[in-house]
This record gives structure tokens, sequence and C-alpha cells, in this order.
């Protein structure tokens, strides 16, 4: 078991170096940060608003994650089987899985660097209100939680193919149904027609659902249960995908 | 002699094609293998099989007593291996990359700095460790692709390729280094130039659509070709077209030949033919310009078994 841990370690350090090594991080970074601004400011109102709070800078994250994250997640392993390395990574002695969760967990943290750089809107509203920082802190937990989410169905999704673009669009399609199914609109065209039972299921699996309920600071054992189920679902995927599937 | 590996009736294919079909054989320790086929037979997919890489559909792998199949992990750490074109990650240094796979290998952090040292030196890679793998140039890359796959001194080396795209200089270099790390270890490399097997290789396999077809010593498999032994020949004071029509009407051999100017005998390894001819010069006091006894063609052999299929 140290041995599984040591090896995603070594993973996992060799990931985030890479991360840095190449302009994809800085780059990743400076457009989620501009993003999520002109978000907060220009869509969400932030000013006009007057409530101190960072709602506004929160509710935009799964629809700027639905593009971003597949931007991270394409290369993941499409990029290993275009080049060559997977055969040099998966012939080293270490288990697939450690080479899955390395993997993952270096552009979970290195998403999670991206979203923590945010910390000036934080100083913000505490200099200019005195808001609650439960709610904030829930907040970046839930958005964590669900960056987290899109990030493994896009590493799953580019376990797939040696193309990057078609791993970033799968990804971005299979993230855009997760994120949707608990838009009203959605949800209204199953209500027609089926049981409450079926929308409610629906709404359930939605990343919007889940995560809208932490984001009010109510940090639901089911919604935490929720993306951590999912996160583990496609990781085990994508680990029967690359000790099975290669071309 | 130490058997590191054994492969037992490997086959592999992927939907109705067959890749490799039942390719049987073992691997002692000090064996050096050239493994010859043309593109495509199937050399690739077999070392990736070795490799752990891929799955056979089916036989078995055994590398050092243990199945890859139930200890993929323990029997990977035996080997190294440079994969076809020695792909590497190209956005690190060559240090950092080297230390990575030290680190992976489970070689201790006393150990860290002199293995290090040991691969750095043997390699040469001293001037390019703190530049990008990608700034590199081919033959360092290669030797990057070397160096990560020798840093755990494994027992048994897998090269696919390792010479491909190197110029003259360079290929030497890593044959030599072959040459050097074979005594100690069981090595196989795949290759389609035919000159690496002979100058590096003490056993040979050809195969072609994914079969075995020959193994045996680079010299035996010499002494299946068509000109090994044969007499090539040229005298002063006729030309090469009137002596083999001499040799014929003699009944020296039935099959001569002329190339470049030379008569060419074939003897069938029959003393005979020598003994015949030598007395025919001898008598009608001929002058040689040439003489030479043909040592046999690899590539002759290579040809003839893979051009049939």
């Amino acid at each position: 078991m140290s041995n599984f841990f040591y090896s995603s370690y070594l993973i996992f350090q060799r990931e985030i170096l890479s991360y840095f090594s190449t302009p994809i991080a800085y780059v990743f970074i400076a457009i989620f940060l501009l993003l999520s601004s002109l978000f907060t400011f220009y869509l969400g109102n932030f000013f006009e608003l007057g409530q101190a709070n960072l709602s506004s800078f929160f509710e935009w994250h799964p629809w700027l994650y639905l593009f971003l994250i597949p931007s991270v997640t394409m290369r993941l392993w499409a990029e290993e089987k275009k080049t060559g390395t997977i055969e040099l990574i998966t012939t080293l002695p270490i288990s697939s899985s450690s080479i899955v969760i390395g993997k993952f967990f270096a552009s979970w943290v290195f998403s999670s660097i991206a979203l923590l750089l945010s910390f000036p809107l934080w100083i913000t509203v505490n200099y200019l209100g005195e808001p609650d920082n439960g709610v904030i802190l829930a907040s970046y937990i839930g958005s964590i939680l669900m960056a987290g989410a899109y990030l493994s169905i896009g590493s799953c999704i580019s376990a797939l193919t040696n193309n990057q673009v078609i791993a970033f669009v799968v990804a971005a399609t299979i993230s855009f149904l997760f994120t949707v199914s608990g838009l009203p609109i959605v949800l209204d065209f199953f209500s027609t027609w089926s049981g409450q039972i079926l929308t409610d299921t629906i709404a359930s699996f939605s990343f919007l659902t889940n995560y809208s309920d932490i984001t009010r600071g109510l940090i639901d054992l089911r919604s935490l249960i929720y993306f951590i189920t999912l996160i583990c679902l496609f990781l085990y995927t994508n680990i029967l995908i690359i000790t099975n599937v290669r071309d | 002699m130490q058997q590191m590996i054994k492969i037992k009736s490997l086959c592999k294919s992927f939907g109705s094609f067959s890749a490799v079909n039942n390719i049987t054989f073992d691997l002692n320790k000090g064996d050096i293998l050239g493994f010859l086929g043309p593109n495509g037979a199937g050399k690739t997919t077999t070392m990736r099989m070795l490799t752990g890489f891929l799955k056979p559909s089916s036989g078995d792998v055994i590398i050092n007593n243990r199945n890859m199949k139930d200890n993929p992990e323990i029997c990977k750490s035996f080997i190294g291996y440079v994969p076809e074109g020695a792909p590497l990650y190209e956005e690190m240094t060559a240090i950092d990359f080297l230390k990575f796979t030290a680190k992976i290998r489970k070689i201790r952090k006393e150990n860290l700095e002199k293995t290090l040292e040991n691969v750095i030196n043997l390699l040469n890679l001293k001037k390019i460790l703190f530049k990008k793998i990608d700034t590199l140039s081919k033959g360092f890359k290669r030797r990057v692709g070397l160096a990560q796959a020798i840093i755990h001194n494994p027992e048994i080396l897998i090269l696919d390729e390792p010479t491909d795209g190197l110029d003259p200089n360079q290929k030497n270099e890593v044959r030599s280094l072959i040459r050097k790390l074979g005594k100690e270890k069981a090595i196989i490399i795949s290759t389609h130039i035919l000159e690496e097997v002979n100058a590096i290789c003490n056993r040979a396999m050809i195969i072609s659509d994914g079969r075995l077809l020959l193994d045996d010593k680079p010299n035996e498999i010499l002494k299946k070709s068509t000109s090994y032994k044969s007499i090539y020949i040229a005298i002063e004071e006729k030309n090469s077209f009137d002596l083999k029509n001499e040799i014929l009407n003699k009944k020296i051999s039935k099959d001569v030949s002329v190339r470049n100017n030379q008569c060419v005998i074939k003897t069938n390894n029959s003393k005979s033919v020598k003994s015949n001819l030598d007395e025919f010069i001898k008598k009608n006091k001929f002058t040689l310009k040439h003489y030479s006894i043909g040592k046999g063609s690899l590539e002759e052999v290579f040809r003839r078994l893979t051009s049939d299929e």
C-alpha cells in the first residue's frame, strides 16, 4: 500500500512540475481569474447587489469549469498516447491505478491553486463588509469538489483517445449534460410527462443542484457523497480503460 | 545458464488481424538477441507483450520465473525498456526525468546520486543534464532513453530499434554500449538493419507475419545463405563470361553466374568443387585477378525467408 502511495506521489509530482514548466499553467490561471472576475463583476453585478458575499463569484463556476476543466484534462492521457510516453510509464513497475490517481490529484491540486488565487476577492468583501466566511469556505469546498468531478470525467474521456480535440469536445459535452440536468428548463421538460420521482432523480444527478446547495452554506452529506462517488466512479473507469484498452 | 525470459505460445490479435502467431522462445543471461523482420512483422507487438504494455491474446510471458499475467509489477522491475522511437517527457530536463525514473524504480535515496552519476558518465550526458529534453538532438534524446532503461541495472534489456535515426557515429556508440552491457544481461534488440545483428548479436530471430521463421546464431544463419562459401573468381587471361562457359563445360559446377566481372561459383559447401577449380586454374596456368570465398549474406536469407511469405 505504501508503494502505491509513493508511486502516486511521484506521478503527482511529475505532473504538477510539468504544468508549471509549460505555459499551460500560467495561461489557464490567468484566463480562469480573468473570466471569473468578468462574470462576477459584469454578469453577477457584484457591486450593484450591495451584499457582502461571493455568491456572484461562485454561481458562475459550473459554466466556467464546463470548458476550462476539459482544457486541462484533454492532454492527461491523449498526449501520452500521441507521444508514446504511455508505453514508457505503463511499463514501469507501478500499477495503472497509481498513475491514474497521481495524474488526477495533480490536475485537482492545479485547478484548486487557480481557484484559491481568487483570494483577493475574498479580502475585498471582507474589507467592504462583514460576509459570512463560513458560507464562503463552504463555497470554496463545493467549487473544488465540483472541479474534481469535472476533472474525473475529463481524465476518463482523455484515456479513450489519442486526439486532444476529441477528448476536449466529448468531455465538455458529458460535463454539459451533468450540469444542465438541474436547470429548470430541463426539469420542466421531464416533469410534464414523467413523475416527480424521475424529475427529482435527474435533478439530484446535476452538478448545479448539488453545488448550489453547498454554496448556500449547506454542506449536505448527500452532495458530498454525490461528488465523491462520481469522482471515484470515473476514476475507476479510467483505471479500467488504462489497464485493458491499449491501441 | 540462467534463464531470464520464457515465452510460451504467444499470440496477439487485433480484431481479425493476427499480429503475433504462436511464438515460443527462451532467452538466457548473456544472450543478445537480434529481432529481425520486415515492417509490420510483429516485432514491436511481441516486445510490447514482453514488457507488459500489451496483454497477449493467449500464451505466457515468464520473466525470471514469474508470469507477467500474475505479477506484472515484479516482472516489470527486472526489465529496462526503450520503446519504439524512444518516447520521453519532453517538457522535463534530462536530470529531472532521470531522477523521476530512478525514484519510480525504487532506487534508495542514499544510492541515488551514485546511480545517476554512473549512468550519466556511461552515456556521456553531462553536457545536457539541465536542458529540456525537447531541445536535445536526436542522438542525445536516444541516449536519455537508454539511460532511463538501464538506470536500475536491469537483468533484461529490451530495445525497440535503438539505433533508428542515429548517425553512423552515434550508432557505433550505442552498439558498443549494448555489447558492453550484454555480458551481464539478456538483451533483445529489434532492428531491420541487418549489419547490426552481425555487429552485436549472438543470436538472431527472423519473424514475418507474426510467425517465428528462424532462431539461430548469426553465423549459423549465414551458412543458410546461398552465397555462403561461393567462390568469386576473375582471371587475367579470359573475360568472366568465357571463364563461366569453360567451368560449365568442364563440369566443375553446374551453378555459375557472372557478377561485377567476376564468376560466382556456388559450391553448396562441397569441397570437391573448390579442389576441382583449383586444379583447373593450376593446369591452365591462369593468373588470378581475384579469388575470394563468400561469407554468406544475412540479407539474402532474410529476403528469401520473408519474401516467400
